[in-house]
């Protein structure tokens, strides 16, 4: 985009640049903000369902639509309130430091192919690395509260943070090996075409790990059965109990933005990313860059691919969290630790062997390699860089070093 | 100061009179500042939560600077490693200072002048070796094909992209593999080493000087009768195993 401005619309350089970060800054912001309104008004009608309750109904017509928005305007309305011991610093600091965390991962989490803030070449490692942060401000709330029942669940987040770590590590490892490239817009592009060709399905050693990446996924976000650190019935509120109005509402930001990233980089790590279950684009034949439009349909149809699938994650973690009952800590560390841990590790080992000695699968020529499918478009788009230089920041580089990465195999 | 002037004054080489502010120049500015900031005031500062909070800060503006050079591997890993290890520091910082008896750690002026010297020290011998190299002090920025964290992956079970050179010199070779694989263990080893140290002592397993001792004198029909015993079977009892 920013190479679109500065040859099309004649910006300087620095401010193609920052109009160009800006905008994907703006955009992220509303998939988080955006995306907790509606995740918390789900939320509630689910719970409610769940529990045989009808939820909220009265606000903005039949479904309680507006309720999350009543919500969000009673929240700014609130007073708000430091306790007298708070250390002032520590406690103005937290929730941001937990949503700048959640925020920072969407950096390098793409949305469709080269639809990402920043393209990285460690991508799944900037996203892990990053999101471990947010767990920063979660014990400096309860430390800076100056309440012994934020205390508690700071001290409980450090233990659960130690435990899950380790397998979610593993996890991500897996898709990485696959693929042969941490790089997320990679990593998504080699699952391309029919939905066999998802790494879920790749082999069952990866059928395994990703319900294993899913239940580490849901302990990274505090959410229950591992919302230990939040324990409504035991510790109040947990870390955030002295918080009120817009800094409470920071962290439940960042809570959802983090419930959406990890749903979506399970979508792009073991879920086809971008690409549907079935190849509609290809089929269409958008993908062979015929059209000048091809590449912004394709782009866009990926966008609503990956978001859906993202959001299936969401609903999946609230229908985990009002079914199962919370886990008590010595649980929690049990289940990461002394189950998590080594599945992972024997699945690890089960997809290396298997990559050694079974790569093309277990029927002969049976699956279609992520390069068949979109090995004829890529090479339009390398010969016509000006279509997609206009869609992306770099489509024509960076489609160009993926030829190289899949002439390197 | 001559490279500090070049590196500072790089824009006097680009066109445009817009673009009159390095982005990368001021960018490294402002990170290299909030970094020695915030390493200043870990020093400075009495309480150990926030101490751990500004090194968390320091590590991530270095993290910060590895980003801005390109080096996204090692930037990630810094985030990873450093900055996540520091939360550990601060777990430690809480523990400690729950109690409002340590939320002030005082240190005494001696050790002030002498961790003064020290640091003058270690950092008058890196700025020496830092300008002496003459490939760091020419400004601008070298012109490579984008970093990736592959060049780092070959060289890491021997294959180096960077500086290409004979076959027979990369069959000498190993890489760093076997290196990295010795101080994983190693680490491995102090790991279980000190679960080994800390664990709840359950039972207590008779000690070779015990042995000889029970040889020489006929064992006591109440073996409870030492305190460490008692204290050994009150864990027991305790623990409800």
């Amino acid at each position: 985009m920013a190479e679109f401005l500065m040859n099309t619309v004649g910006l300087p350089t620095w401010l193609a640049w920052s109009v160009t970060a800006g905008v994907a800054a703006f955009l992220i912001l509303n998939v988080i903000a955006g995306g907790a309104l509606v995740f918390i008004w789900a939320e509630r009608k689910i719970a409610a369902r769940i529990q045989d309750r009808l939820g909220p109904t009265r606000t903005g017509g039949r479904f309680g639509w507006l309720q999350s928005l009543a919500d969000g305007i009673k929240l700014l309305a609130k007073e708000d309130l430091m306790p007298d011991g708070a250390d002032t610093l520590l406690f103005r600091l937290a929730p941001y430091v937990s949503f700048c965390a959640s925020f920072c991962a969407f950096i390098a989490m793409p949305f469709a192919f080269d639809v990402v803030g920043q393209r990285l070449n460690v991508g799944v490692f900037f996203v892990i690395a990053v999101l471990g942060l947010e767990v920063f401000g979660v014990i400096l709330a309860g430390y800076a509260s100056a309440s012994k029942w934020s205390l508690f669940g700071a001290m409980r987040e450090a233990a659960q943070v130690v435990s899950y770590e380790v397998p979610l590590g593993m996890c991500v490892v897996v898709p990485v090996m696959l693929a042969g490239s941490m790089d997320l817009v990679t990593i998504g592009e080699k699952q391309a075409g029919w939905l066999t060709n998802w790494y879920l399905f790749h082999d069952p050693f990866t059928f395994v790990i990703f319900w294993v990446y899913f239940t580490c996924a849901v302990a990274s976000v505090n959410r229950a059965p591992f919302d230990l650190a939040e324990a409504e019935s035991e510790l109040v509120a947990g870390f955030h109990t002295e918080y009120s109005g817009l800094r409470w509402s920071f962290f439940f930001m960042a809570e959802y933005g983090s419930m959406f990233l990890v749903s979506g980089l399970a979508a792009v790590l073991f879920l086809g990313g971008w690409n549907g279950p079935i190849p509609i684009a290809e089929l269409a034949g958008w993908s062979d860059g015929s059209a000048v439009t091809a590449p912004y349909a394709v782009r866009l149809l990926g966008c609503a691919n990956l978001l859906a699938k993202a959001t299936v994650g969401v609903l999946l973690m609230m229908w985990i969290r009002w079914t199962l009952p919370r886990l008590r800590i010595d649980q929690v560390m049990t289940t990461c630790l002394k189950y998590c841990t080594p599945i992972a590790a024997a699945m690890f080992a089960g997809v290396m062997l298997w990559q050694l000695f079974l790569p093309g699968g277990l029927l002969p020529g049976g699956r279609r390699t992520a390069i068949a499918v979109r090995e004829g478009w890529l090479e339009q788009a390398v010969e016509k860089p000006e279509d997609s230089s206009a869609v992306s920041t770099d489509a024509g580089s960076s489609v160009s070093q993926q030829l190289a990465g899949v002439a390197e195999r | 100061m001559n490279w500090m002037a070049n590196f500072l004054f790089l824009q006097q080489s680009t066109p445009l009179p817009v673009a009159a502010i390095d982005w990368h120049a001021s960018l490294f500015v402002l990170f290299a500042l909030v970094a020695c900031g915030a390493a200043v005031m870990v020093v400075v500062t009495d309480n150990v939560v926030r101490m751990a909070l500004h090194l968390v800060l320091s590590l991530g503006a270095t993290a910060g600077l590895f980003f801005l050079a390109g080096a996204e591997f090692v930037g990630s890993m810094q985030l990873m490693i450093y900055v996540g290890g520091t939360l550990v520091l601060l777990v430690f910082g809480v523990m400690l200072t729950a109690q409002t008896k340590l939320v002030a750690l005082r240190t005494p002026p001696g050790d002030r002048v002498i961790a003064g010297i020290l640091a003058a020290a270690l950092l008058a011998v890196l700025v020496q070796s830092a300008v002496s190299i003459e490939t760091w002090r020419r400004p601008g920025r070298a012109e490579t094909q984008p970093p990736t964290a592959t060049p780092l992956g070959m060289a890491l079970v021997g294959v180096r992209v960077d500086s290409p050179d004979s076959a027979a010199e990369s069959q000498r070779r190993s890489g760093y593999l076997l290196p990295f694989e010795i101080v994983s263990v190693h680490l491995l080893v102090v790991l279980v080493g000190a679960a080994y140290l800390a664990r709840a002592k359950r039972r207590r397993t008779p000690r070779a000087i015990d042995v000889v001792a029970s040889a020489d004198h006929p064992p006591s029909p109440r073996p409870s009768g030492r305190p460490d015993d008692r204290e050994a079977a009150s864990v027991l009892i305790g623990s409800g195993r």
